[in-house]
């Protein structure tokens, strides 16, 4: 019976995918994306991404569909809802999705799929990472330079690998500016909701603090406005993540780690629009100007000229492969 | 030692901090239950009042402003949970249930509608928000030894809604205990029908407890978005009513020992933010998930072997009905 079915969908499902791809030269390109849960105005990542959707639009004057998931089962849902609509290329924000895209993605291998920050080996994925602990090494430089006491910390949002990788990189960054700095490491929590927890941000940066830090990174989206808040409150230095984040307390954010997710969300909208979209993983590290440390006028005032001069060397060598940035998810542990 | 003394200091201020919302909203459970109205929609009174504060705030720049919205928002809830409740003589779980989906949804929906910043407030100024207050003599003091610090850490540099929370509780003891309106309010929770014998009106009385606890809320919700946070995210109570609750129940339904069960919950939450990646003498480091499940553990534990039983109010969560 089960198997009767399966086969009668699997047909369905053919037909269907045959006429959408036989209507396909005549209907509008439609792209689409799928936020992570944090939403799309969360001033970080998803924010990255929907900025990339944004400027697509702006440029092309082509619309696109979007779902910002509430829910861990929203995931498939949303994707495959997406899927059977016949979206082009479906943007999938955020490592949690890879899961639910590979899932997805087998059953419509005619859809493209680009997971961004996730991995999944599949010929109708593009998957794209960030070498994370390149640029959390240069934003720990940075703080290590500021700091005076010494001292810098980290606030991270769920305790996952991808986190653990910009702490470590951090850690690396300060090292190598003064080998006997210390450096606080903290994560949020253990489930999703350790993204969307400001109160908790805001509590461990003011233990931190406490502590002696006075430069806190924080790398976990919307609980890192508390970070942030607790910094600009205390009189210390945030460092922002994801996108741009100096803008939120001016002056008091000495700069963020930006990972270009909107460059990443572009590139898969336009790439699928002109034809030149390829499945296949991605790392997106300095050289690729895939992250970077903001600057701009609200920190203008806190990077002085050899601050920047050092990270400016340290960036090249990176760039050149001279200075070798271990990876915590190559390292197993943060081992340098 | 100065130094372990100052770390001491830090963990007490943060449990102040982190015990003031889950203290508002355990008193306001206290005069609901004791009058025998199950106030499981502390909730969702505090989610609301949290949006209003922060929304208001956020327009008008002005953090009172913000506290009268919020006390606003959360007396309506509570009107509507008496007005089942009391008049309507429905069930009290279903109808608190309810008050706490509605809040959860309105407040997102309409933070997204407003302010279209994916069901947040923007971010607050410092002078749409409760600052610090520095209490006297704070600076000079604290050149004591011992009790110097403590005044300056602990005591003084607060905003003005934790010390009114703390005052709280002393008031609440006497008008509970020490006045003709307490002595009613917990009359009315044992046996109501006693009460409408000696002519007073059960459903009045009752009204003025819920709604005593919709302005406690209000405090509370301003307080998450407005003093210890500069903004409303979607669901910012995460479960802080239903802590509430918990403590009330471990506090045995009076003021005194609900405070001590609210000061232990904000413990055990600040000391598992400090005891993340420290390494402890003779155990080392702690797994982060451990100490992430300690105010818990504690909870059960308690619950379980030292408090004893907790006898609720005996005409809680029933309707009164005159003629029977």
């Amino acid at each position: 019976m089960t198997l009767s079915r399966r086969a009668a969908v699997a047909a369905l499902s053919l037909l269907t995918a045959g006429f959408l791809s036989a209507s396909a030269q005549a209907k509008d390109f439609e792209p689409a994306i799928v936020f992570d849960m944090g939403g799309r105005f969360d001033k970080s990542f998803n924010e990255g991404a929907n900025n990339g959707a944004e400027r697509f639009k702006k440029e092309t004057g082509t619309n696109y569909r979007f779902f910002e998931v509430q829910n861990e089962a929203q995931r498939e849902q949303f994707l495959r809802r997406l899927a059977e609509r016949g979206a082009d290329v479906v943007v999938a924000v955020g490592f949690s999705m890879a899961p639910s895209v590979e899932k997805v993605a087998k059953e419509f291998p005619k859809t493209r799929f680009t997971v961004i920050d996730g991995v999944v080996n599949l010929p109708n994925v593009q998957s794209v990472t960030f070498a994370e602990h390149e640029g959390s090494y240069l934003v720990g430089m940075l703080a290590a330079l500021a700091s005076k006491t010494g001292t810098v910390s980290f606030v991270g949002g769920m305790d996952i690998p991808l986190i653990r990788r910009f702490a470590c990189g951090y850690e690396q960054g300060v090292k190598a500016v003064k080998a006997d700095g210390k450096v606080i490491v903290n994560m949020a929590g253990t489930t999703p909701a350790a993204w969307s927890d400001p109160t908790r941000g805001t509590e461990l940066a003011k233990s931190q603090f406490d502590r002696g830090s006075d430069v806190v990174f924080a790398a976990a989206g919307q609980t890192g406005l508390g970070v942030l808040q607790a910094a600009a409150d205390a009189g210390k230095l945030g460092i922002g993540v994801d996108s741009n984040q100096n803008h939120l307390f001016p002056g008091k954010v000495l700069t963020s780690m930006v990972k270009r997710v909107d460059v990443a969300a572009y590139e898969a909208f336009k790439t699928a629009k002109d034809g030149t979209w390829q499945g296949g993983a991605r790392t997106l590290g300095l050289k690729e100007d895939g992250v970077d440390w903001a600057r701009d006028e609200h920190n203008a005032k806190l990077v002085t000229p050899e601050m920047k001069a050092k990270l400016d060397a340290a960036a090249a060598e990176i760039k050149a492969g001279t200075r070798k940035v271990a990876n915590y998810s190559d390292t197993e542990g943060c081992k340098y | 030692m100065a130094d372990s003394l100052l770390w001491l200091l830090s963990l007490l201020d943060s449990t102040a901090r982190l015990a003031v919302p889950l203290l508002l909203a355990a008193l306001a459970g206290f005069y609901a239950e004791r009058a025998g109205i199950i106030a499981l929609h502390l909730e969702g009174k505090m989610l609301a009042g949290a949006f209003a504060a922060a929304a208001t705030a956020a327009v008008t720049g002005s953090a009172w402003l913000g506290l009268l919205a919020a006390i606003a928002a959360s007396l309506a809830l509570a009107a509507v949970h008496g007005f089942a409740s009391i008049s309507q003589r429905g069930n009290q779980v279903v109808s608190a249930v309810a008050i706490n989906t509605v809040a959860l949804g309105l407040t997102a929906v309409l933070a997204n509608a407003w302010f279209q910043i994916g069901g947040r407030t923007p971010n607050l100024p410092a002078d749409a928000r409760f600052g610090e207050v520095t209490l006297p003599l704070a600076q000079s003091l604290s050149g004591v030894p011992v009790l110097g610090p403590i005044y300056a850490e602990l005591v003084s540099g607060h905003n003005i809604l934790v010390y009114l929370a703390f005052l709280l509780v002393p008031a609440t003891a006497w008008v509970a205990y020490r006045t003709r309106l307490g002595l009613r309010l917990r009359a009315v929770g044992e046996n109501p029908s006693a009460v409408d014998t000696a002519g007073i009106n059960v459903a009045r009385l009752r009204y003025q407890a819920v709604l005593i606890g919709g302005v406690l809320c209000g405090f509370a919700g301003a307080y998450l978005s407005t003093a210890q946070g500069a903004g409303f995210q979607t669901n910012m109570t995460a479960g802080k009513g239903y802590l509430a609750l918990a403590a009330l129940i471990l506090g045995k339904w009076r003021p005194v020992p609900t405070l001590l069960a609210c000061l232990l919950f904000a413990f055990a939450d600040a000391l598992q933010t400090r005891l993340q990646g420290v390494a402890l003498p003779g155990i080392g480091q702690v797994p982060v998930q451990l100490i992430e499940a300690l105010p818990y553990i504690l909870t059960v534990l308690l619950l379980a072997g030292f408090v004893g039983k907790a006898v609720p109010p005996k005409a809680i969560g029933q309707p009164y009905v005159k003629d029977r």
